[in-house]
């Protein structure tokens, strides 16, 4: 589960519930490109025999994805916002054996 | 001779070991997550941002994932699946598991902030590809994010979608 301990807003949707927008900064990404290391994908490829969750992977993708959000925020933050809207998440493979995840949304000022 | 053999042998292992283990890990897998989906049936989860609703007192972005895979044997029999086309319903209810693992992650995640509704959920799938590449992908990867909504004690209670 990705810890979500950001300093500013992020939703989904159009806007943030509650809230109303009142500056716009344009759009804001983050990004981060990582390959599986080879413990990792020692212990995933005996986990494919069996099948079912592969556990590493899943948490090196949720640190991953961490990570991207946290450069967005950071940037939200540099361009002076307090939310970022329609954040969208994109994953994809470079190569084989690394991908790249993406998140992007809009910087804005809210106001309750 | 004795290569070609214990090449055999060890395959056979393989397909074996995949096959019960497997399907044993997929039927307690599939339990468990009907279990938490009966838990958690009072959350409300829509992929839409639905109005009138009352005022919303605080939001969060929350995510769930997961990455899961075929064991050897459904693999093979996934690619004999490939030479003669058709259903591949190994791939079916991987991506079935897949997917409501990933919802209930996300929804875990909401409860645990004391979020009772998540709105506009969207889900999204991508394949990890294997570094060989000779098994095709090492695994799937579902990601399912929204966001969690909590409504003030004033308006009506929990927003009905039905």
């Amino acid at each position: 589960m990705m810890k979500m301990d950001f300093p500013i807003e992020l939703s989904n949707t159009e806007n943030v519930p509650g809230k109303t927008i009142t500056e716009f900064h344009g759009i804001v990404s983050g990004s981060t490109v990582r390959a599986k290391h080879v413990g990792r994908d020692f212990m995933a490829g005996l986990k494919n025999i069996v099948g079912g969750e592969l556990k590493g992977y899943t948490e090196l993708l949720e640190e991953s994805r961490h990570e991207a959000v946290s450069r967005m925020v950071a940037q939200a933050q540099s361009v002076g916002a307090n939310a970022v809207v329609n954040v969208r998440f994109a994953t994809s493979s470079v190569a084989s054996g690394a991908s790249e995840l993406y998140v992007y949304g809009t910087a804005v000022t809210v106001q309750r | 001779m004795f290569d070609a053999l214990s090449s055999i042998g060890f395959t056979l292992f393989l397909f074996i070991v995949g096959y019960v283990c497997g399907s044993l890990a997929e039927k307690k897998h599939f339990k468990s997550i009907r279990k938490r989906e009966l838990q958690t049936r009072q959350m409300v989860v829509c992929n839409f941002v639905p109005e009138g609703q009352g005022a919303v007192d605080q939001s969060m972005l929350v995510t769930g994932s997961v990455v899961v895979s075929l064991d050897y044997f459904k693999r093979i029999l996934a690619g004999l699946r490939l030479i003669f086309g058709g259903r591949v319903k190994a791939f079916e209810t991987l991506l079935d598991r897949g997917r409501r693992e990933a919802v209930l992650r996300m929804k875990a995640q909401a409860r645990q902030h004391g979020y009772g509704s998540v709105i506009n959920v969207r889900i999204e799938t991508s394949t990890i590809a294997s570094k060989g590449g000779k098994n095709g992908t090492a695994g799937v990867e579902v990601l399912v994010f929204g966001t969690a909504v909590r409504y003030l004690a004033t308006s009506n209670q929990e927003p009905v979608v039905s």
